[in-house]
């Protein structure tokens, strides 16, 4: 256990948005070289969880801690927190009109080397990614998700991550509207991505995704809980029983892992 | 885009210089010519013996002014700023330098030195095939490439076009804007100096812009420059406008008028980035006529300025004559970017795209004024009219009026009007990526503006771009 490098902890980490309590006291820690998978029905606070620890400005976190690499994120915006190495793969990415996926990544992957760092390895390093994760060139010059069919855009979300390699990847709802293909096409750049110097947090309502990404825990979250907590198998009898079977006995608990 | 841009680009980034910095300089100048402030048949008179004009023309400027005076200032658009300028206090000519240098060695080295700041000399290096500077009243440095001199283009300032081509000139000029037009019209063609005259023979394509470049220099200077550009049967041109001043307390006025001639089976592209300093008056009549199957095409950026009141205008007079007007206008705190475009359309199988982009920040405010316009005999006419209006902040403002007065059933007009505000959903998504705050709402604000920039050529493209970053730099809420 000594080994173990722990990348994201949060500890009673509430959230509200507008007002209105949705993540009410969740505890994890993320290690390196980790999978985890937070899994949930509809409205249980899974996907506010990962906007808040991102930083989302309406997604307040109420009370409790969270830190990257030991270092409290709760006072960084969320530039400085994507700096610090962490990321969010959108469930719904957002359109720029005008800005092409080339343009945009360039910007962002400069303002993770600082302004003044080389950046002539871009070209090179931007193609190989994209030739990796089975994207055609002309969506380089392609307005950032202007367009895009939710396959698409989930690719490039994997993308950003590939090229700014983060510590602590939170992937939201990934693997909703993909088809087969897209989907293993996508869990493929996942599990390239994933080594044993970053860790993973899947957000899933499914547990298909977790067919082809292995993670090493599941947690289940009902109403602003993590109720339940195992390994993998948890999620095949999740997806054999549906989310009801999972009872508040655990409500609050708080997991160690 | 190119590595060699983008780095460009990056490098430009890093400057943090304002516009007093960088364009709002001012040279102390001794000038060859300086009258008095203030407008008078007296001063139409002395503008005209200096410029050793026909007596035609003394006569159009002084029917001109009596124009001028006894028209209204226009009670539409901003009556406010309108009715601040003091016309007494204008200077109304001014000639820096008695003669014209052809090569930037003939230039006075005070003046050169603010070409070069401008980058004037290494754009026509680079890519142009023609180059007049006007400084105050009157064009100092004038040149173009022997080889469209030998095809026969002419490209001269608006002084030495009357004087070479007095025939063409009387032919054309105030015909596609006549005097009594509006009181701005009058008061330009009252005291006019400076200005291209352009003219294009038969078949002939001049590949490369032309580029005139405009700048104020003295404090309540007003530049009234002429520019007439025809384009004969077959032609092909493409002119690029720009335009700085320094930063004063008090106002200056720049009120240009812009006459396009584009004849059977030409193309005309008129390019404008102005980026006035905030004490200037920029009140503009531009219009173009589009004979048979010719192309015009005004790509209009408008920085800066107090007040800008602009609406480049096509008429559309040939049986398929295309228009396209794509603008695009920024303003921030204490500005009124008053800018728009009209299209008429008086022949059948015509076609017209208006594009107008705007962008309000702090309690800056833009507003879009447009004609859409059918004539009866214009069957099978297209018009597309789209606006886009982006706002940044609470209080930035933008106002859209459009006109269209169609009198063909069996036409096809289309008007698209949308506002937008730079969401907080796209900020927080772009901000999760690493990008500042700052720098994410300029990145929004490019992908806004890129259907212009796009239109630019590219040197052009990347200085717009430097430019929208100084103007969204601070005070951003």
């Amino acid at each position: 256990m000594s080994d173990k490098k722990p990348l994201l902890s949060f500890n009673d980490v509430h959230v509200e948005v507008e007002g209105k309590e949705v993540v009410r006291g969740v505890t994890l820690t993320i290690n390196a070289g980790e999978t985890h998978a937070i899994m949930g029905p509809n409205g249980s606070g899974k996907s506010s969880l990962s906007q808040a620890l991102m930083g989302h400005p309406s997604y307040a976190i109420t009370r409790g801690e969270a830190f990257l690499k030991g270092e409290s994120i709760l006072d960084m915006d969320p530039d400085e927190r994507s700096r610090a190495g962490l990321f969010l793969a959108f469930q719904y990415p957002l359109a720029i009109p005008g800005v092409t996926v080339a343009n945009f990544m360039r910007s962002a992957l400069q303002s993770h080397r600082g302004k003044d760092a080389d950046m002539s390895d871009f070209r090179k390093l931007f193609k190989a990614e994209m030739n990796a994760l089975g994207i055609d060139h002309v969506f380089a010059t392609r307005y950032l998700n202007e367009g895009f069919s939710g396959g698409e855009k989930k690719r490039i979300e994997i993308l950003q991550m590939a090229m700014l390699q983060p510590s602590v990847a939170i992937l939201d709802e990934t693997d909703s509207g993909l088809d087969i293909d897209a989907l293993k096409t996508v869990a493929e750049g996942i599990n390239r991505f994933h080594n044993d110097n970053n860790g993973i947090l899947l957000v899933t309502h499914y547990q298909r995704l977790l067919n082809y990404v292995k993670p090493d825990y599941v947690h289940v979250m009902k109403a602003g809980h993590l109720v339940k907590s195992g390994g993998p198998e948890l999620a095949l009898e999740l997806e054999d029983r549906g989310y009801d079977w999972v009872v508040g006995e655990e409500e609050n608990q708080k997991v160690e892992v | 885009m190119t590595d060699a841009v983008q780095r460009q680009k990056d490098d430009l980034s890093q400057l943090n210089n304002d516009y007093a910095t960088r364009y709002g300089f001012h040279d102390p100048v001794d000038y060859f010519h300086k009258g008095a402030r203030g407008i008078s048949h007296e001063v139409v008179e002395m503008i005209s013996k200096m410029k050793n004009e026909p007596r035609w023309m003394a006569e159009i400027r002084h029917h001109a002014l009596d124009v001028f005076n006894s028209k209204p200032t226009p009670r539409w658009g901003n009556t406010k700023l309108l009715n601040e300028i003091v016309y007494e206090n204008i200077y109304y000519f001014m000639k820096p330098i008695e003669q014209q240098g052809k090569s930037w060695d003939d230039v006075p080295e005070y003046i050169r030195r603010t070409f070069d700041k401008l980058g004037i000399p290494e754009a026509e290096k680079n890519f142009l095939g023609g180059v007049s500077a006007q400084y105050e009243s009157e064009v100092v440095y004038h040149s173009m490439r022997e080889d469209l001199t030998k095809k026969g283009v002419v490209f001269l300032d608006m002084d030495a076009g009357l004087r070479e081509y007095p025939e063409i000139i009387k032919k054309y000029f105030g015909t596609v804007i006549p005097t009594d037009d509006n009181k701005f019209a009058a008061l330009n063609t009252a005291v006019w100096s400076g200005g291209s005259f352009i003219y294009v023979p038969p078949g002939v394509d001049v590949a490369v812009p032309l580029q005139a470049y405009f700048r104020i220099n003295a404090e309540n200077m007003g530049q009234f420059e002429r520019t007439l550009i025809i384009a004969d049967k077959g032609a092909r041109v493409h002119y690029i406008e720009g335009c700085t001043a320094p930063v004063y307390s008090t106002d200056s006025l720049h009120s240009a008028v812009v006459e396009l001639i584009a004849l059977e089976d030409s193309y005309i592209r008129y390019t404008t980035i102005q980026n006035w300093a905030r004490n200037i008056y920029n009140l503009v009549t531009k219009r173009a006529t589009a004979h048979k199957n010719a192309t015009v095409e005004w790509v209009d950026g408008n920085l800066g300025s107090r007040l800008t009141m602009k609406y480049p205008c096509i008429q559309l007079v040939g049986e398929g004559a295309r228009g396209e007007i794509l603008s695009v206008a920024f303003a921030g705190q204490d500005q009124h970017q008053d800018a728009g475009a009209k299209v008429i359309h008086a022949a059948p199988n015509t076609s017209s795209r208006i594009t107008s982009k705007s962008i309000s920040k702090d309690n800056g405010r833009a507003s879009y004024r447009g004609l859409a316009k059918i004539h009866k005999n214009a069957t099978n006419s297209k018009i597309s009219v789209e606006c886009d209006a982006l706002l940044i902040g609470e209080d930035a403002r933008s106002d859209t009026y459009p006109t269209m007065e169609i009198d063909n059933d069996q036409v096809r007009v289309e008007h698209e009007a949308r506002v937008s505000k730079v969401a907080e959903e796209q900020l927080f998504y772009l901000t999760s990526r690493g990008l500042t705050e700052d720098d994410a709402r300029l990145l929004i604000v490019n992908g806004f503006m890129e259907p212009f920039t796009k239109e630019l050529p590219l040197e052009y493209a990347v200085e717009l771009n430097r430019l929208i970053e100084l103007e969204m730099e601070g005070s951003i809420g």
